[in-house]
């Protein structure tokens, strides 16, 4: 049966705070950013106190001593995701990933660089930070965006992979789990075809990695990015993961301090990667905070935290079916289904949804989670979406469906 | 509870039975606004006679403190001159702004006091206001 994670709850020190109605919160919004553990509090916090030095410079003891924990913190990173450190980038957020590898494909001086006519494929359930650097990227160089449709139940619609990823392919870039549908997508299928044609695939493992093993050589995708803050560790740190034969071949897309091999008054050199992609002082307590993250959700066991979060979502999904005038937006089925629910409940906006169950201290997130298009597909105005992490319990899941339950009423919708 | 004092019977009734939601053929000028912050829309079609204030009409999809807030604002507006709508605009934005301070004035905002509760919940002032904003902006572009 379900596993018993309720002593890992006192850990997060803001699971226990009242909210609005005196309730205890009960936190539901984890696809957004998860919460913090203590440990990870005082990691980053002790960064501070105990080694706060510019990391990479100064001939100082605490100047190694922070250097050594921020290279720790890249070890640890490669060490969850099965990948070389020298492999891992820090940056600022998955966001900034995406955009620094899609800058640096872009870039005519990469040996491996897009040109007009050369083709990007995308999906329709993208968020926006892997869909519209791409955009972006396709205008500035010439290029064409195309995009795999999701089917009806929300899976991604491989039926027409043969045409989309064709010899013009250079990028893949795909999300390993949505954001707002919680489908995980194929990705097997989708890294063969690439390969096949010479592209690259780039992988938003922002919903997967915080949640399930991510092993970069089993996926066999070629980038990878996710966020430290969506991992139970800091803002401020994200992840950009990259094959070291490709990075070598990369131009960086941020210049600067520490980047450098050789600076005269007429240009530059690069250091080798991970540095040329880590311009500037990099946020040092927020690596070490990511590598606190990481030791404490490692220490549980990435297939416990799927497990756990696996039973919570299907208690979630075959409860909500039970209501009536609620829709679960996104496959009900548990195959290749991560812990994000999207539903509907007709004749309220999923904005009031969300402002009720605020009321007895359910934080959810309501709108279109930064998914326009995925939307418009779906005709929706938005959906309201329960995401968890290994701190949520059954208990919560069943206030969650007996709130859910009343808002019908609440707002007098017939039926 | 709380949330009672957000979502007033009024409110409610607006958002259930909207008034002047429909867009009308004709107009002087037509506004689109949104919140992209949760996907909230509106369009307004505006005809002044005059400095009057002769029709408002619109359409749109959002929460029901926007829809609400839309409907209510078209039914002080229409008829007023420019002068005085402006002035209740100026009200119900400063209602909104007063984080539960205020009550709001009835004789000037009306049904539109029922809002008061919004400005409570920081997150919903825009929702309230999207309705205000998008007249603000046609009437700005007609009255030069």
């Amino acid at each position: 049966m379900s596993l018993d994670f309720s002593r890992y709850k006192n850990d997060f020190p803001i699971l226990n705070r009242k909210v609005r109605g005196g309730n205890t919160l009960i936190y539901l919004d984890s696809g957004a950013t998860s919460q913090k553990p203590e440990t990870v509090i005082e990691a980053e916090a002790n960064f501070y106190r105990t080694k706060n030095a510019a990391v990479h410079r100064g001939a100082h003891l605490v100047a190694e001593e922070a250097s050594e924990v921020y290279e720790g913190a890249r070890e640890n990173v490669a060490r969850f995701i099965g990948a070389k450190s020298d492999e891992v980038i820090f940056t600022k957020s998955a966001t900034e990933s995406l955009n620094l590898i899609a800058y640096s494909l872009g870039n005519p001086e990469s040996k491996f660089h897009l040109q007009p006519g050369d083709e990007i494929v995308v999906s329709e359930m993208e968020h926006h930070a892997n869909l519209i650097p791409w955009q972006q990227l396709a205008k500035r160089v010439g290029a064409k965006l195309t995009w795999f449709k999701i089917t009806d139940e929300g899976r991604l619609d491989l039926s027409d992979i043969d045409k989309l990823i064709n010899k013009k392919t250079k990028i893949v870039a795909i999300t390993h789990q949505s954001n707002v549908l919680g489908t995980i997508v194929p990705l097997a299928q989708i890294t063969k075809a690439a390969h096949a044609v010479g592209a690259v695939v780039v992988l938003d493992a922002c919903q997967s990695a915080p949640h399930f093993a991510v092993d970069v050589k089993k996926l066999e995708v070629d980038f990878l990015a996710f966020s430290g803050h969506k991992v139970l560790g800091p803002t401020g740190i994200g992840v950009l993961w990259g094959k070291a034969e490709l990075l070598d071949h990369l131009e960086p897309s941020l210049f600067g301090g520490s980047m450098v091999d050789s600076v005269t008054m007429q240009g530059a050199t690069w250091a080798k990667a991970p540095r040329k992609f880590e311009a500037g002082v990099p946020n040092m307590a927020q690596a070490v905070g990511l590598s606190a993250a990481i030791d404490y959700i490692s220490k549980i066991g990435m297939d416990k935290v799927a497990q756990h979060e696996h039973d919570l979502t299907k208690q979630l999904i075959s409860g909500l079916q039970n209501i009536s005038g609620v829709q679960v937006i996104g496959p009900v089925d548990m195959k290749d289904r991560g812990g994000v629910v999207s539903f509907t409940v007709d004749g309220v906006h999923p904005h009031d949804v969300g402002q009720y169950l605020d009321q007895f201290g359910i934080a959810v997130r309501t709108g279109h989670h930064c998914a326009w298009p995925l939307m418009r597909r779906l005709n929706l105005v938005g959906t309201t979406r329960a995401s968890f992490h290994l701190y949520n319990d059954e208990n919560e899941v069943k206030v969650l469906l007996d709130t859910v339950s009343k808002i019908k009423d609440y707002f007098k919708v017939s039926k | 509870m709380e949330l009672d004092s957000l979502y007033q019977e009024v409110i409610l009734d607006h958002y259930r039975s909207p008034h002047h939601k429909g867009l009308s053929a004709q107009k002087d000028i037509q506004v689109h606004h949104n919140n992209p912050s949760c996907g909230d829309e509106i369009t307004l079609n505006l005809i002044m006679d005059g400095r009057f204030v002769k029709d408002i009409s619109w359409d749109g999809v959002g929460c029901s403190i926007s829809m609400a807030s839309a409907s209510v604002m078209s039914d002080l507006l229409i008829g007023k001159r420019y002068e005085e709508a402006t002035k209740i605009l100026g009200a119900f934005v400063e209602l909104m702004q007063s984080k539960g301070q205020s009550q709001g004035d009835e004789v000037i905002l009306e049904d539109g006091v029922a809002f008061a509760g919004v400005s409570k919940f920081p997150a919903r002032i825009k929702c309230a206001l999207l309705g205000w904003m998008a007249f603000k902006d046609a009437t700005t572009q007609v009255i030069k």
